[in-house]
């Protein structure tokens, strides 16, 4: 504990000068101009307060993932496993059918339900540990049941739930990261919230470019195309149920059918660069070429193969991008998307599927955005604010308390240049109300002088001697500084848990203030006072 | 150097604070019943956090009249679009509420006011919370507060007897009545900020009442047959100028901000400003005589024997001064009168806590001007 004595040992009394000015020097690259910083040797260019959104301009997006979209592919995923689980087994089936929040199967033959079962239960996966918090895992991600009617459930239980939306959040962090940043210079800020949540925060862009690089799903598939119907039938009749009808964006307002199976999907894609169609009969339009893995190559390959003269379509998000005639088989994975694209969108287009596509789609459910002008605003009136109200508690504690007034002037320098220093070691964002956070603090920071020099006066006036009331002035206030700065402290801290935002921002700079108001008012304080008192041993005391 | 205060606030304030208890609680009680009464009825104006919906700030190339553009915002089938003028007659805050549908409903509604307002119009900034997100955010204020409460509440029960815990939390509930009920009343926007303003004046409120009780605590083992009325007020007023000095810089540094921080903090800026008042306020006049209402422990010799055997670190705490236990010195009322034996018993139990020890304050010197103060007060 620290002894309230005003006696500092040469130890105290180094650490104490140590921190403060190291508190300065490490304070001072925020308020020095930009320009002079640039030009300082890098050893030199110690760190700075990362300035939040609401400061320099920028956007913040809450996206929410599509849990429920999630579910639904996993289902059909699940059905085709199923389907083809059985018919390797040869066991057959009566229906393999989603049904709210489980597949159903019906066997064709009751005596079958055990070696079914059996087999159906390998479709289940051990879950790993969360990813996020490194407990859970062990458990199976799928329960497989039979009932008494002899109907086998496939259902995805709870944690297998939680950690497919998991994994599609942090898969879907990483996608957008490729997207938003590509070069990895903008200082976007792309992480998990909560559970299905991403918050994405990016300085110096507007949302409308923000969303756009964040784009559309980009799900790549190909797929062929069923002749055996036209699309008008088909909907007319209703779509067979291994065929889908889907939109063709060729020709906008018509559909096309083709079958459910991917062949080749979007993952395989390794990269896609913009460039024109030079094929054949190609009119030199804009194109996006791709390349695929090796597996996706060889798939591709045989497709080719043995659909010669059909038509395939390759799918991108649920839109049907062209449904080319295959005229020979295709080897080595090159393949390319035509359309009357823009310059502007087979740029972006190329961009979304060498990113890969997002695991589901996204919503969003919160935007804040701030514009530069009104960040540099909020900037200036911030300093106007710090410097005025910095002159105005100055001038109150000297009026109050002289030369005491002073000693706490300086500690309140040193105080604000702690939290500086701490926010610019820590990378701790400012904020506007973390301006305003730290304003408050230099009204709240020498409230524990203001407790110590009461002290001192109501001693005095008890008629003690200089250094004695001095001493028990420091002494007694300390159990009440101690106190009010911890419950003053308490709030920060949970107002920083459960704010959001630029709200945390305000409550770290407030937490920083206490806890340095604390360290200032029993050391700088003391160290100045008991320096002032050996020094000129004075006979009066001015307070 | 000479540096000499200018002023100096009187330490021998001689105000009875506890005389008015009875009058401040009714007005508090009613202040409250009313914030009741009003939430319950119009309710709070919330802001797009707590409601949903988009808020744009925009910038007019030349002064616009607010009562036309209203209006034109008003025909756009938006729900209620609110429009208010923000710090000049070119900047202004759009807000409206969350449109039914999915995000590229509300990016549409944007556009469409973008495309009401006058050309050339810049867009400041933008916020649009979805109605999920504004009841998530709801509940997570109500906590942040309920938390705040609960642990200060703790923290004063810890630190003091759970009489002062109770009336602590009388005044920090107080206080948070009060500032809801101020912008209910002037139906002012309630958003995330304020709910941050609310937590942070609970934080300088307990500070303050930390302060007085610290005092009343300290005189209530010097002072063993004072009556509590009596004690209460002079804690108050020996703590008195100390208050009135941390208002006053922390009010500074708030007109500062409130003046200069500009438009985007103002309401934040404004429940402080307000909530240093009312927790200053609760403080003296709600929290202090609290204790009268519920009692305190009066006799805390029996705390000496636990402390002296407890750790050092409360030793130090409960030991501000010498205590007196003998009936000649409490008819005294003597505060810095103590046997040589008693103090150095209570020296005692504090010589593991300090290290490098103050000097004991003469006792006789001390008892003198005590005795004087005590004529002055009877």
């Amino acid at each position: 504990m620290f002894g309230f004595s005003l006696h500092f040992s040469r130890w105290g009394a180094a650490v104490t000068l140590f921190i403060s000015i190291a508190s300065v020097v490490l304070a001072l690259p925020n308020v020095i101009p930009p320009s002079t910083y640039e030009s300082l040797p890098s050893w030199a260019q110690l760190p700075r307060m990362p300035l939040g959104l609401d400061l320099r301009g920028g956007t913040h997006l809450l996206y929410q993932i599509d849990t429920a979209q999630l579910k639904k592919d996993w289902l059909q995923t699940l059905q085709t496993d199923a389907r083809r689980a059985l018919s390797e087994e040869k066991i057959g089936h009566g229906g393999v059918l989603i049904s709210a929040n489980q597949v159903r199967v019906t066997l064709k033959n009751p005596a079958q339900l055990q070696d079914a079962l059996a087999r159906l239960k390998k479709l289940a996966q051990q879950l790993s540990p969360s990813l996020l918090t490194g407990r859970g895992g062990g458990g199976l991600d799928l329960s497989v049941n039979a009932n008494e009617n002899g109907v086998i459930t496939i259902e995805p239980t709870e944690a297998g739930i939680q950690h497919r939306v998991e994994s599609a959040v942090s898969r879907a962090i990483e996608v957008i990261r490729r997207r938003v940043d590509p070069e990895g210079t903008t200082e976007a800020q792309i992480q998990a919230e909560g559970q299905d949540r991403i918050l994405i925060q990016v300085p110096g862009l507007a949302p409308a470019e923000v969303k756009a690089r964040v784009g559309t799903t980009a799900k790549l598939t190909f797929q062929m195309v069923d002749a055996s119907e036209s699309a008008e039938t088909a909907q007319a009749n209703g779509v067979p149920p291994e065929d889908q009808l889907l939109p063709d964006a060729e020709h906008p307002g018509s559909f096309i059918l083709v079958h459910k199976e991917v062949l080749v999907a979007g993952d395989d894609v390794v990269d896609a660069r913009a460039g024109y169609d030079n094929s054949s009969g190609g009119l030199g339009q804009r194109a996006v070429t791709f390349e695929l893995n090796t597996r996706g190559a060889v798939a591709f390959a045989r497709v080719t193969r043995e659909n010669i003269g059909k038509r395939f379509a390759i799918v991108l998000d649920n839109k049907v991008m062209s449904a080319p005639v295959i005229r020979s088989e295709i080897p080595g994975g090159h393949g390319q998307i035509t359309g009357s694209f823009s310059l502007d969108e087979v740029n972006r287009l190329s961009l979304l599927l060498r990113s890969g596509a997002l695991p589901a789609s996204l919503s969003i459910i919160e935007e804040r955005s701030v514009g530069p002008s009104l960040g540099a605003d909020s900037i200036e009136k911030g300093k106007t604010a710090t410097l005025v109200g910095f002159l105005a508690v100055s001038a109150l504690m000297i009026a109050g308390y002289g030369l005491f007034g002073l000693f706490s002037v300086v500690a309140l320098v040193i105080n604000i240049a702690i939290v500086a220093a701490c926010l610019s070691l820590f990378h701790a964002t400012l904020t506007l109300p973390g301006i305003a956070g730290i304003v408050l603090t230099m009204g709240v920071a020498v409230d524990a002088n203001v407790l110590i020099y009461e002290r001192i006066r109501e001693e005095l006036k008890g008629g003690r001697g200089i250094v004695t009331s001095i001493e028990a002035g420091f002494d007694r206030a300390y159990a009440t500084i101690i106190d009010s700065h911890l419950t003053g402290l308490l709030a920060a801290l949970i107002l920083y848990a459960f704010g959001s935002g630029t709200i945390r921002g305000f409550a770290v700079t407030l937490s920083f203030g206490i806890v340095s108001s604390l360290f200032t008012a029993i050391t700088v304080t003391r160290l100045m006072v008991s320096t002032w008192l050996r020094e000129t041993r004075p006979t009066v005391l001015e307070i | 150097m000479k540096l000499k205060p200018l002023f100096r606030l009187s330490q021998k304030m001689n105000l009875h604070y506890v005389k008015y208890f009875k009058l401040c609680l009714g007005l508090s009680i009613a202040a409250i019943l009313g914030t009741i009464v009003l939430l319950s009825t119009t309710g709070l104006n919330f802001g797009i956090d707590f409601k949903g919906g988009t808020l744009i700030q925009i910038e007019t190339p030349t002064a616009t009249d607010a009562g036309h553009l209203r209006t034109t915002l008003s025909h756009l089938g938006l729900g209620e679009v609110s429009l208010q003028a923000f710090g000049s007659d070119k900047e202004f805050l759009i807000r409206f509420p969350d449109q039914p549908g999915g995000p590229d409903v509300q990016k549409a509604a944007a556009e469409k006011v973008l495309a009401a307002i006058p050309a050339g119009s810049k867009e400041l900034r933008r916020e649009q919370v979805g109605s999920t997100v504004s009841k998530e955010l709801i509940v997570s204020a109500i906590w942040a507060v309920v938390f705040t409460n609960l642990a200060i509440f703790a923290y004063v029960w810890f630190r003091f007897e759970w009489q002062f815990a109770i009336g602590a939390i009388v005044s920090l509930i107080h206080d948070v009545m009060f500032t809801i009920g101020v912008f209910a009343f002037f139906r002012l926007d309630f958003d995330l900020t304020i709910v941050a303003a609310l937590l942070t004046i609970l934080g300088y409120s307990i500070n303050d009442t930390v302060v007085i009780y610290d005092r009343i605590r300290e005189n209530l083992r010097r002072y063993k047959r004072m009556p509590l009325a009596d004690l209460l007020d002079l804690s108050v007023n020996e703590t008195m100028s100390r208050t009135i000095m941390t208002v006053g810089t922390v009010f500074m540094a708030l007109l500062a901000l409130y003046f200069f921080g500009g438009e985007v903090i103002r309401g934040f800026t404004f429940a402080m400003l307000f909530g240093v008042l009312v927790g200053t306020y609760s403080s003296v006049f709600i929290a202090a005589p609290f204790l009268i209402l519920i009692g305190v422990k009066r006799d805390w010799s029996a705390d000496k024997a636990k402390v002296a055997a407890g750790s050092s670190a409360k030793a130090k705490e409960v030991l501000p001064l010498p205590e007196d236990d003998t009936d000649e010195d409490e008819e005294d009322d003597s505060p810095r009168h103590a046997t040589q034996a008693e103090a150095s018993k209570a020296a005692l139990a504090a010589v593991t806590a300090r290290k490098g020890g103050g000097q004991r304050p003469s006792p006789g010197h001390a008892k003198g001007q005590a005795r004087g103060r005590s004529k002055k007060r009877g």
